[in-house]
């Protein structure tokens, strides 16, 4: 107190120029952000409020809901529904990943390969396979001892199948981080194995677990197109906003369904960010790799195991391509590719494929752009640090929002006849702004984890040297992070190609898409041919995925020389 | 020195950083001459890598003001002083070969292209490092990136170079070259710097003037030998070297008392009475020749003896020290002049100069 009298006001760093240009840049992405989704979330929550004239009605639209036993049911479903999945997808999941991990099971790679295929599909293709086999005229009807495939056996199969590669991707990272040494310590000191699997393993992987859990969850909750596909009379959370708004043109009641399915979706993702938080400081910097040891009995178990999950999932893209190349199930298998004359129908064509191809490329290439260059602001920017926590607050949200939510949130805020976006309505460039808000959390948090793991001091050094901020991205956080930015890209184009949720209801007459069309076939009964939409959409991903592959590797070996010594 | 000079170079005043609750720096004034090579010197968490970094303009202080060259640059952004830094990670651009590296300053003040390359060219000749030109940073050796982030940090001539725990990611051998190294080409460049480091060997060896400093505050500044030879602080006097503390009392101006031993020593003006330590290295303590012209004679036993190599460091108690003991390092041969070995009885000298007084916390 006695010193420093003379010096008591608080020194404020002024801002370079730099500074202040990175500033005014995240602000210009976080108003688009805010656009794309604060302002529609809200406007959706307001008009959940209102009755059809508009006006105030407090809430009246929940109370009928809650009140109406059918529309409360589909939130029971949705809920037991998913749940379920969530159980059997863990326990499949975490042996396929032990086994891919923890053991020295052969053909590894093609386990690897295999798990993926369900990532390049659209949600509905499952349930297009579903049909195939225990439909009515169903290949494999007589192991559903007389159930019937179109309600919730066919939603949990079909959920399972296309949510498998998310799960699997989680608990493969939990199991990858562990360190050999606490094995190691554990056999040293006598643990049998039993004992060492719930004292080291399971704590070391729990949180990615949680993790796991909830993401699959939200995945299952809020998913469209496989209920939309095998659900039959069976009501979810996600037909009935469907129903509601394109049915019965209820938007109101269609906003009401959406905060409903929206409130879970938020506790379960703040959950796992909770608990995400949590894992951070598991593995000390001196850890060693773990490298598992030849077990023949486990290994073959594995292996069995690991070859009937493969299986099941052959079988449920080989149907769907069986489907897609014969006449006329069941009563003529001659092979044809008249499946693939989509023009022939209302509602699809191939000019639906292309406008997928085209918001692929826009969502991939303006999303990548406009994220990573976000995240680099927000991660390496100096100061403002209330601007860059709100940033990222608002990134974080999109994960949390099922997609109907936010196709229907972009209804109500762009279709607004005052809203001066209101041109964006109805054309490409709505699609790719929901699809890039749609899936930006978790491109960002790939970036910011690749940011994050570039030496801070190097934007200390480029300040000493001088260096304007848009030169050192380019010159250095660009070319260090192209892995990363490749990897963004090409996670936007699989779902921009695949996504089917927030886009139904923003497409329009001239920006039909694939997965659009693949509802609509199957809607109007053209099932071979939805299953021949399907197809071309993971023949395309595939196809993509394999160029992602080759074109990494050719820009590691080009531009990324330095990587090796 | 130079009459121009009159000013210091770099006025650091009552500098303070806080962190939230925690204050990492209180009160900091130094004045830093040009040319010179200081070192900060303390145990992590001292605040010595804080003060760099507000230096730098990395972090703001809470309070006070630097002023470099004459020019108050206390508010500005690291962009906007004039310093150059290298980091304890290098912090080399991995995706760019050394020229590019080197160059990326000097393109940045907008040098043409041909200057640019002949003064890349003599900065990597001035640090040996002209025919690994063209190669990745992760194609060097450690010792070799740092000298590349050096011949960075140099190239546009900045006024004040930081260096942040230069050597500390470097195995023993190739940093007592290196310290040699940097404090050659600090020598050529001529540049006013400011090296953070926790490793007293290294202070010791390159600083002109050392800072000593812990928990946020300056312990004290001075010359290597002086920090060595009277540390004004208990923690100086332990944090540099190695250092007995025999605790004792004041009996009266210029003697104190430790077990039954009176021994002479500068008091500096404290009260009789006081409870105080008694502090010195082990290597001042003599055990050739002793005569009775030898100030504070002790008899005393061997109780341990510790090869080190070079010496012995030999434990010391009983006799008149009673229960306490001190380290005492013994060359070799002087070991084998006194044949040294557990049980020995033999007289030291704690001669008085050595001896430093601290009060009792």
């Amino acid at each position: 107190m006695t010193t420093n009298i003379k010096n008591i006001s608080i020194v404020k760093q002024k801002s370079s120029r730099d500074d202040l240009t990175m500033r005014v840049c995240m602000i210009l992405i976080g108003l688009f952000l805010a656009i794309a989704i604060l302002l529609p979330l809200y406007t959706m929550l307001s008009k959940s409020l209102e009755n059809k004239e508009g006006a105030f009605i407090g809430i009246s639209n929940y109370v009928e809901y809650f009140s109406t036993p059918s529309l409360f049911l589909s939130a029971y479903n949705s809920i037991l529904l998913s749940a379920i999945g969530t159980i059997i997808l863990l326990l499949v999941t975490f042996i396929y990943a032990y086994a891919l991990t923890r053991t020295q099971m052969p053909f590894k790679w093609f386990f690897k390969i295999i798990a993926i295929i369900p990532l390049l599909t659209p949600s509905m293709l499952g349930g297009i396979s579903l049909v195939y086999w225990f439909g009515n005229q169903g290949v494999a009807k007589g192991l559903l001892m007389g159930e019937s495939i179109y309600g919730p056996i066919g939603i949990v199969m079909g959920s399972v199948y296309w949510v498998f590669p998310h799960a699997l991707m989680i608990i493969i990272t939990a199991l990858s981080i562990t360190d050999a040494r606490l094995y190691e310590a554990a056999v040293a000191l006598r643990t049998s194995k039993i004992k060492t699997f719930f004292m080291v393993t399971i704590p070391s992987c729990k949180f990615g677990l949680i993790s796991a859990g909830f993401v699959v969850f939200i995945l299952i909750f809020t998913d469209f197109g496989v209920p939309k596909v095998i659900g039959g009379m069976y009501n979810m959370l996600a037909t009935d906003i469907y129903k509601q708004v394109i049915g019965q043109q209820n938007f109101q009641m269609g906003a009401v369904v959406a905060v409903v399915l929206l409130i879970p979706a938020i506790i379960a993702f703040s959950v796992d960010r909770f608990v995400q938080r949590k894992q951070v400081a598991l593995l000390s910097a001196s850890a060693v790799p773990y490298e598992p040891k030849k077990s023949k009995g486990l290994d073959l178990t594995m292996l069995m195991f690991c070859s009937f999950i493969a299986f099941l999932i052959i079988c449920m893209i080989g149907m769907a391509q069986y489907a897609a190349l014969i006449k006329f199930w069941p009563y003529n298998l001659s092979f044809t590719l008249d499946n693939f004359n989509f023009d022939l129908i209302e509602g699809g064509g191939w000019g639906s494929y292309f406008n997928s191809i085209r918001l692929s490329i826009y969502t991939a290439l303006i999303g990548s752009i406009i994220i990573f260059f976000g995240a680099y602001l927000v991660e390496k920017g100096r100061g403002f640090s209330f601007g860059r926590n709100a940033f990222h607050a608002v990134a974080m949200i999109p994960l949390a929002v099922p997609g109907m939510a936010l196709g229907l949130a972009y209804i109500f805020f762009f279709n607004n006849p005052n809203n001066p976006l209101n041109f964006l309505y109805g054309t490409m460039g709505i699609l790719v702004i929901s699809t890039i808000t749609h899936f930006y959390t978790v491109s960002h948090l790939t970036a910011t984890t690749a940011l994050k793991q570039m030496d801070p001091e190097f934007e200390s050094v480029s300040a000493s040297l001088k260096t304007p901020f848009f030169r050192s991205f380019q010159k250095i956080t660009a070319p260090i992070c192209m892995p990363a930015i490749l990897d963004i890209s090409v996670y936007l184009f699989l779902n921009a190609m695949t996504t089917v949720s927030a886009v139904v209801f923003l497409y329009s007459t001239n920006t039909r898409l694939a997965s659009i069309a693949v509802l609509n076939m199957d809607d109007q009964g053209e099932l071979a041919m939805a299953a021949a939409m399907a197809m071309m959409i993971a023949y395309t991903c595939g196809g993509v995925r394999i160029l992602h592959a080759i074109g990494t590797h050719n820009i590691l070996g080009k531009t990324q020389r330095w990587r090796s010594k | 020195m130079h009459h121009e000079n009159a000013q210091p170079y770099l006025q650091i005043r009552n500098l303070t950083k806080k962190f939230g609750e925690f204050i990492a720096l209180k009160d900091i004034s130094i004045d830093i001459i040009e040319n010179e090579f200081v070192c900060f010197l303390g145990p992590s968490g001292c605040g010595k890598t804080t003060l760099l970094r507000v230096i730098a303009g990395l972090d703001i202080q809470t309070y006070g003001s630097i002023i470099q060259a004459g020019k108050d640059i206390s508010s500005l952004p690291p962009s906007e002083r004039d310093f150059g830094i290298v980091f304890q990670s290098y912090a080399l651009f991995p995706n760019l070969t050394i020229t590019r590296n080197v160059a990326v300053g000097l393109e940045n003040v907008g040098m043409p292209a041909p200057k640019v390359q002949h003064r890349v060219d003599e900065l990597l000749e001035l640090v040996g490092l002209v025919d690994q030109k063209d190669k990745y940073p992760a194609q060097l050796s450690g010792g070799q990136q740092q000298r590349v982030a050096l011949a960075r940090a140099m190239a546009i001539s900045p006024g004040l170079l930081l260096l942040d725990e230069p050597l500390s990611a470097l195995d023993a051998k190739v940093r007592s070259r290196l310290r040699h190294e940097i404090k050659e080409l600090q020598h050529k460049f001529a540049v006013t710097t400011i090296m953070v480091t926790h490793d007293q060997e290294e202070a010791l060896t390159m600083a002109d003037r050392i800072v000593v400093m812990d928990n946020g505050i300056i312990e004290q500044v001075g010359k290597p030998e002086e920090i060595y030879r009277s540390p004004k602080t208990k923690f100086v006097a332990d944090f540099v070297g190695t250092m007995n503390f025999l605790s004792g009392t004041i009996v009266s101006n210029g003697t104190a008392k430790v077990g039954d031993v009176v021994l002479t020593c500068d008091t500096e003006d404290l009260p009789v009475g006081s409870s105080v330590m008694v502090a010195i290295r082990p290597e001042e303590i003599n055990a050739r020749n002793i005569t009775n012209s030898d100030s504070n004679i002790v008899q005393i036993e061997v109780l341990h003896i510790e090869f080190l190599g070079s010496f012995c460091r030999v434990k010391l108690g009983g006799g008149d020290l009673k229960d306490v003991s001190l380290r005492a390092d013994f060359s070799i041969s002087l070991t084998r002049l006194l044949s040294i070995k557990v049980g020995l009885k033999l007289k030291v000298s704690l001669p008085s100069k050595f001896i430093c007084i601290y009060l009792t916390d």
